[in-house]
């Protein structure tokens, strides 16, 4: 049977770009783009990843959306694609829900992987629409690329749909994450995880030969790592992340991947807390406390970004030796500097957590990282 | 700047099977004489009965014309070594040309020929001779107290000093040492081989400066420190200019410092291992002193260390005993044995002969020249459109890790692009660089005493067209290769471990989803 591939273009995402807009999710950013001579990108861009996917093109069965979000590049690209008929679709503004609907309507139709083109905000509406587990693919288009979802150019995402169609990219969980734009526009930068998508791991197409391609990382590897030193009668706080799920799998203990959790002598003891929850739990109980964070990809924030849970005051009691990080190395180097951040919200404790930490990046592995505020 | 001549390179390109698919059932290359009759009454059929298989190896039976012509086929569709193109390529490799008469005198020798392991030692005292000179001359070279050449390759060696770490912390009754600290840009054998000896790794990252600083290091040490493997300069080319305070910190917590020299190319008679405080050190025959690469073996890694640890170096040892040389076995702090014997001789008389052709002043003039060519093609490359250096500012020795990042960002061609469509030109391909890859688009150089002025020019010129290529014609390379013997390898295969298949078993088992019988 012929593969089948699902296409959705947002295209939209870039335009406010180039005219300083600092990203377009809210439509009137993109009446105020265009008036201003902001140019959509994002077709060029998606007709650029189709080009990868032509020697292909007798042997699969493209799926897509009406007029711009999918079906003009697309035959501009030479294929003959199925298009699915969204109700509310609008020439001149399409929309969020629209992108969510169609990747739902496409999954529903069996299709093996899903491109999409657009920005961070397109990447969180497709995990809106499709979870963790489907097989998804990034075009870079928008002006905000945050999220390791996305291929490094559009060439590199339409060889790695090719290689994922082949057989010879594994799937990984890659981040979702977005900068609030209100916040933004106003001035201030605040990132948020929103979630994972399940995208192919060909290393070099999702990435080039870029800082950080380390081959044969394993999970695993980290979690036995930390279980080793595991002490008895210690609180140990969970901060969100796949590598920290790691270890409540090896555990098997339940956990929230975008929560905090708490264990003690291997047992849960609570999920998902909130920073009340967490002051709640360690003065009940009156023991050491321990913090296991991972920093964000592509930013290396270990606190104040996606975990605000764990409050100043609850760094405080585990203090700086109690504070275990954990990352896969090729998380640690693509950081820009290879430097961790902290902006926990009291700039005395950030300065107290400046210096150099010893990152769990292995089975016996560490790596030696500077953090700053 | 004229350029220098680019050639145009037309690779043979042969059809050729796997030896394997060659083979004709009942087809010889050579009939093994029958053993004679005396011998097969003595052993004969007993022995045979004993150790021989139950089942045939699956080998190729290919006759002899076939597998000579197989094998030239093949050898014109390669193009590495310096015997064949410019091995500037192979950056942090040290392809030195290897002068011809070593191995005149190594293959052909009948003193060398015929020597064996187990024969007495009062009959090898010629061979014997040569270790322990090369062993006085590079004591001197490094400083150090005692060498063992036991070692088949620069891994082992550092193996080796990871498990000599081990067996002096234990001598003085401290078992609490199980941490080993390396550095990222340091060669990734002094992280991998002390993670086989069983020890937790900790790894240094480079700061703005392309070094480590002190206090990532100070951060790393404690009481559990057995001690530091470290590579200087690194991968990178630039020399860690604190590296006598890194050793003094180390020291300072009890552990032990071992400078990995494999590539000690700029340093020979310039810089020694002892003056900047190491206890250890090790070098690569076949990279430093002109031995060939035997491509995973065989190889030799000469391994040095101060009086201190001379209890607990493998054996056997090569003494001097008045006028006669001999092997000594009964060292009982001994590590032991690390690899069967003493080492590869061929390449021990090999790095003697080089050094007795160059001397004392030849060997200085060698890391002079190694890093006077080098910096002479940085200065050049540096100019080169969308290539980019790290770390910049910092004065480089006998290699640089360089980058395609700007071309990549402006062209869309890479690095691999780049290595792929010098072959058209003659040039091997070069050396990116080693895990993991912290430099983008990277591409590591080395232009070693043995090239002239006009070579490293070439080399340039090849690495300028192609650069030109890529932003006035790239779509060349995208093309099927018009001029080399093989197309790209798809990455996905070349990298991952799943993908590989270096036994003919495993192609079967991977490739054609046969399984065959254990």
């Amino acid at each position: 049977m012929r593969k089948r591939i699902g296409v959705i273009v947002n295209p939209f995402a870039g335009i406010g770009g180039k005219i300083g807009l600092k990203g377009s999710d809210a439509p009137d950013t993109w009446i105020k783009a265009q008036k201003v001579g902001g140019k959509k990108e994002a077709p060029i861009r998606t007709i650029q990843a189709l080009e990868m996917l032509s020697p292909l093109k007798d042997n699969i069965h493209v799926i897509t959306c009406p007029g711009e979000m999918g079906e003009t590049e697309l035959r501009d690209a030479g294929f003959i694609p199925e298009v699915i008929v969204l109700n509310n679709y609008n020439l001149e503004c399409t929309s969020a829900e629209e992108t969510k609907k169609a990747a739902n309507l496409m999954v529903n139709m069996g299709v093996d992987l899903l491109m999409f083109v657009g920005g961070d905000g397109t990447a969180r509406d497709i995990y809106t629409a499709v979870g963790s587990d489907f097989p998804v693919i990034g075009v870079p288009a928008g002006v905000k690329i945050h999220s390791p979802v996305y291929a490094i150019n559009p060439r590199n995402a339409g060889e790695a749909a090719i290689m994922f169609l082949r057989g010879l990219a594994p799937l990984k969980e890659a981040e979702v994450i977005d900068i609030d734009e209100e916040a933004l526009r106003a001035g201030k930068v605040k990132a948020k995880l929103y979630g994972y998508l399940s995208v192919p791991e060909a290393k070099k197409q999702m990435q080039g030969i870029k800082k950080g391609s380390v081959s044969n990382e394993n999970a695993g590897d980290i979690a036995a790592e930390v279980i080793s030193q595991l002490e008895q009668d210690v609180i140990y706080i969970i901060g969100p992340g796949t590598t920290t799920r790691s270890i409540m799998e090896k555990l098997e203990i339940p956990n929230t991947l975008l929560g905090v959790d708490v264990i003690l002598n291997g047992q849960l003891i609570g999920s998902d807390v909130n920073e009340i929850g967490l002051q709640e739990i360690i003065h009940t109980l009156n023991r050491k406390v321990k913090i296991i964070v991972t920093p964000i990809g592509g930013q290396g924030h270990i606190f104040g970004r996606g975990n605000q849970q764990i409050s100043p005051r609850i760094i405080e009691m585990a203090g700086r030796d109690g504070i275990i990080v954990v990352s896969a190395k090729s998380k640690l180097f693509s950081l820009p500097t290879f430097s961790l951040f902290v902006d926990t919200g009291d700039d005395l404790l950030n300065q107290k957590l400046c210096g150099y930490l010893k990152v769990i990046t292995g089975y016996k592995d560490y790596i030696i990282c500077p953090v700053k505020s | 700047m004229t350029r220098e001549k680019i050639r145009n390179f037309h690779q043979a390109r042969w059809d050729e099977s796997f030896i394997f698919e060659m083979s004709v059932p009942g087809e010889r290359g050579v009939l093994v004489p029958q053993p004679e009759g005396e011998i097969e009454q003595e052993l004969g059929s007993q022995i045979l009965g004993m150790l021989s298989r139950k089942k045939n190896p699956d080998l190729p039976e290919v006759n002899q014309m076939k597998v000579n012509r197989h094998y030239i086929r093949l050898s014109q569709e390669t193009l590495s070594g310096s015997d064949v193109s410019l091995n500037i390529s192979q950056g942090t490799c040290t392809m030195k040309y290897n002068p011809k008469v070593q191995e005149h005198i190594a293959a052909r020798h009948q003193g060398l020929l015929s020597v064996h392991p187990y024969q007495d030692p009062s009959t090898m005292q010629g061979l014997l001779e040569i270790y322990y000179s090369l062993e006085s001359y590079l004591k001197e070279v490094s400083g150090l107290d005692r060498f063992s050449f036991q070692p088949g390759g620069g891994s082992q060696a550092i193996y080796t000093a990871a498990c000599l770490m081990r067996a002096y912390h234990q001598s003085r009754g401290d078992h609490n040492r199980t941490e080993i600290i390396t550095t990222l840009l340091s060669h990734p054998v002094d992280a991998g081989a002390p993670s086989t000896a069983g020890y937790k790794v900790i790894t240094l990252l480079p700061e703005e400066n392309g070094v480590p600083s002190i206090d990532a290091l100070k951060a790393a040490l404690s009481d559990r420190t057995a001690g530091i493997l470290i590579t200087n300069p690194e991968d990178s080319g630039i020399y860690n200019p604190e590296i006598d305070k890194f050793v003094d910190a180390v020291h300072e917590v009890g552990g032990l410092c071992f400078y990995d020299q494999a590539n000690a190319n700029a340093l020979l008679g310039i810089a020694r291992a002892k003056e900047a405080g190491f206890d250890m050190c090790h070098f690569n025959l076949h990279k430093t002193f002109s031995a060939p690469h035997g491509s995973f073996g065989p190889a030799a890694g000469a391994i040095g260390v101060k009086e201190f640890l001379v209890p607990f170096l493998p054996v056997p040892r090569v003494e001097k005993i008045g006028e006669n040389y001999g092997l000594k076995y009964d060292c009982p702090e001994s590590i032991g044995k690390v690899r069967s014997f003493f080492g590869n001789a061929p390449l021990i008389v090999k790095s003697y002969m080089w050094i007795r052709q160059l001397g004392a002043e030849g060997l200085r003039q060698a890391a002079i020249t190694a890093v006077l060519n080098n910096n002479y093609m940085k200065a050049k490359i540096e100019k080169i459109k969308g290539v980019a250096i790290y770390y910049k500012e910092q004065p480089r020795l006998e290699q640089v890790r360089y980058s395609w990042e700007k071309l990549k960002q402006e062209t869309g061609i890479g690095s691999e692009d780049i290595t792929y469509r010098a072959i058209d030109y003659g040039i091997p391909f070069y050396h990116l660089s080693h895990h993991p890859m912290i430099i983008p688009e990277p591409f590591t150089l080395e232009p070693c005493e043995s090239y002239n002025k006009e070579d490293i020019d070439e080399y340039i010129s090849v690495l300028e067209k192609c650069a030109e290529e890529a932003y006035e014609n790239a779509e060349i390379f995208h093309q099927h290769p018009p001029f080399r013997a093989a197309g790209r390898l798809p990455v996905a295969v070349e990298n991952e471990f799943e993908g590989m298949a270096t036994t003919w078993r495993q192609f079967k088992k991977r490739y054609l989803m046969q399984e065959t019988a254990e």
